[in-house]
């Protein structure tokens, strides 16, 4: 057995080994890179490896940065609710009362946009909400309104519906996913104990699916608040969000320590506030049971 | 809420989901320039324009290179991966694992400036190279997600059988275990190489010179005049990315057929 499990265990490392490597000097590597560069300061070309704190003193300190962190957080909040929620009904439609044999095609549909170009989804917002665009257009030509609304494009609502649209199948699959799980038979016995329609979704079809909704939560939130092509396309000056900001610092900026800084900034807030929300969301679960 | 509304429900989503990109082929047969109803006259100028563009076509031939370096690149990575986390228990399975799957959840900008900041210490000039080192990170996963489903599936009394034929590991693999996961790698081409050619934003940062197709159609965005052209270039990546998409899924489909007929 152990000579077995020791030319396994060879095998294995052999196999996950370049993949690992790879993810490794691709991913561990820059960040790793970065995070040092954010201590450095930059002089038109010149780097200054001195350790300072003085990118970072800036990210939380001079109110350009600090909005635009709080305004990328705070679009990505209610992005990922209106995502969460306006998903879960649909996963559910698709669990509990499409015929198996339909599911495939329902789940398709979904993954499509899905896999399909983000940079043409959101551009596709952009003809939509234009001062001479599709929606204007066509609610004049119903006799909606009589002028175009100029308040649709190049704003926060824009990027937030636009975010919401981009994202809504990456929400609605984790959901399906724990949806589909559940045993039926858990919802019959709740049924014959006399609980009502309601309350067998709050008490057992809820708590069961709360895995897919957290998971749904991260990949929506996570994503989102570090988004370039929305508010790039769709957001105006008003919408403008961090990784617009960050981008900016490596390009004609040229300040990539107080770019990294920002980046690495950005990451921590995030990572904080989706281990937060993990915690408190269990708890929650606990609660109800 | 009953099934009723919530079938409604269902349809009003997937309406939303589909329509605003529509748009796109829609009045891509627009003759007029400005995107806004009612259509009133059709024309196919902008796809006609599409071929005298020199920019857009070696973009087109970039997006090419790069897609098919990351999609068998990743789908390679993605192989020896897959088959290492489901066959094998091996120290430090789950961290790996995590790890190898993180660019599924990182914000892209994270991934693009931190290569961009990397790549440019170590002295590489940014082209269509880094590119596809970058493609290839954000595709393993997916590589990984398609070709999991398939070992899982396999029937690993096969593999035996071979080796007791007296097989070296190679031919096992070559022989046996490839031809019955083929399906699911076919299918990991076809969906890697799809995201790889739809990917802006990392291409964006590590393109230098010699931009993608995303990455033109960017640049052009800037252009009032070029609108009708990019909804003309936009319709046809999205048929494309449909049609390799939708041959994915048949091919899973049928190797989930398959699977099911031999056990």
């Amino acid at each position: 057995m152990s000579a077995e499990g020791e030319a396994n265990g060879k095998r294995a490392t052999l196999l996950i080994g370049a993949p690992f490597i790879y993810a490794a000097a691709m991913l561990v590597v820059p960040i790793f890179t970065i995070i040092t560069f954010s201590f450095w300061t930059q002089n038109y070309l010149d780097i200054d490896k001195n350790f300072t704190w003085a990118n970072y003193i800036a990210a939380w300190s001079e109110p350009i940065y600090t909005t635009l962190m709080w305004r990328s957080l705070g679009i990505s909040a209610v992005v990922t609710f209106f995502t969460v929620t306006l998903a879960y009904p649909l996963a559910y439609y698709i669990s509990f009362h499409v015929p198996q044999e339909r599911k495939t095609l329902w789940l398709f549909l979904i993954t499509i946009p899905f896999w399909t170009s983000y940079l043409l989804r959101v551009f596709a917002w952009k003809i939509m909400l234009g001062y001479n665009g599709v929606l204007n257009s066509g609610l004049i030509g119903l006799g909606i309104i009589d002028e175009p609304i100029r308040a649709m494009l190049y704003n926060v609502n824009a990027v937030v519906i636009t975010l919401t649209h981009a994202w809504g199948p990456f929400a609605i699959l984790p959901i399906f996913v724990s949806l589909e799980k559940i045993d039926r038979s858990l919802i019959n016995a709740a049924r014959d104990l006399g609980d009502a329609a309601w309350r067998r979704f709050y008490r057992v079809i809820l708590p069961l699916s709360m895995p897919g909704v957290i998971a749904a939560l991260l990949i929506v939130f996570i994503p989102t608040v570090g988004d370039y092509i929305t508010p790039g396309l769709v957001g105006g000056k008003d919408g403008v969000m961090i990784a617009n900001m960050i981008r900016l610092q490596v390009s004609k900026a040229n300040n990539w320590p107080l770019g990294a800084a920002l980046a690495v900034n950005a990451m921590i807030i995030v990572a904080i506030l989706s281990v937060t929300m993990v915690v408190c969301l269990r708890a929650f679960i606990k609660r109800i049971r | 809420m009953g099934k009723k509304s919530l079938g409604i429900y269902a349809l009003a989503y997937i309406l939303f989901l589909y329509l605003p990109v529509l748009l796109i082929p829609i009045f891509s047969f627009n003759a007029s320039p400005i995107v806004s109803f009612p259509i009133e006259e059709l024309t196919t100028q902008w796809y006609k324009n599409l071929l005298g563009e020199a920019v857009l076509h070696s973009a087109l031939q970039n997006s090419l290179k790069v897609g098919i370096v990351a999609a068998l690149t990743s789908t390679l990575l993605g192989m020896l991966a897959a088959r290492a986390i489901t066959n094998y228990n091996f120290l430090g399975r789950a961290p790996i694992t995590a790890l190898i799957m993180s660019p599924l959840v990182l914000p892209e900008i994270i991934v693009g400036i931190s290569l961009l900041i990397v790549l440019q210490q170590l002295g590489l000039n940014l082209s269509l190279f880094t590119v596809a080192l970058g493609h290839i990170l954000l595709c393993l996963p997916f590589a990984i997600i398609v070709l999991r489903s398939s070992f899982e599936g396999l029937d690993k009394s096969l593999e035996y059988a071979a080796q007791d034929l007296g097989e070296t590991p190679f031919w096992v693999f070559l022989r046996v275990t490839l031809p019955l996961i083929l399906p699911g790698v076919l299918a990991s081409l076809l969906i890697t190489f799809t995201i790889s050619f739809d990917e802006f934003l990392v291409a964006f940062f590590l393109a230098g010179n010699e931009p993608t197709l995303p990455v033109y159609i960017w640049s052009q965005l800037r252009f009032i005049a070029k609108l009708p052209n990019i909804l003309a270039l936009g319709s046809l990546i999205l048929l494309f990315s449909f049609l390799l998409l939708w041959g994915a899924d048949l091919l899973r489909r049928h190797a989930e057929k398959r699977m099911q007929t031999v056990k």
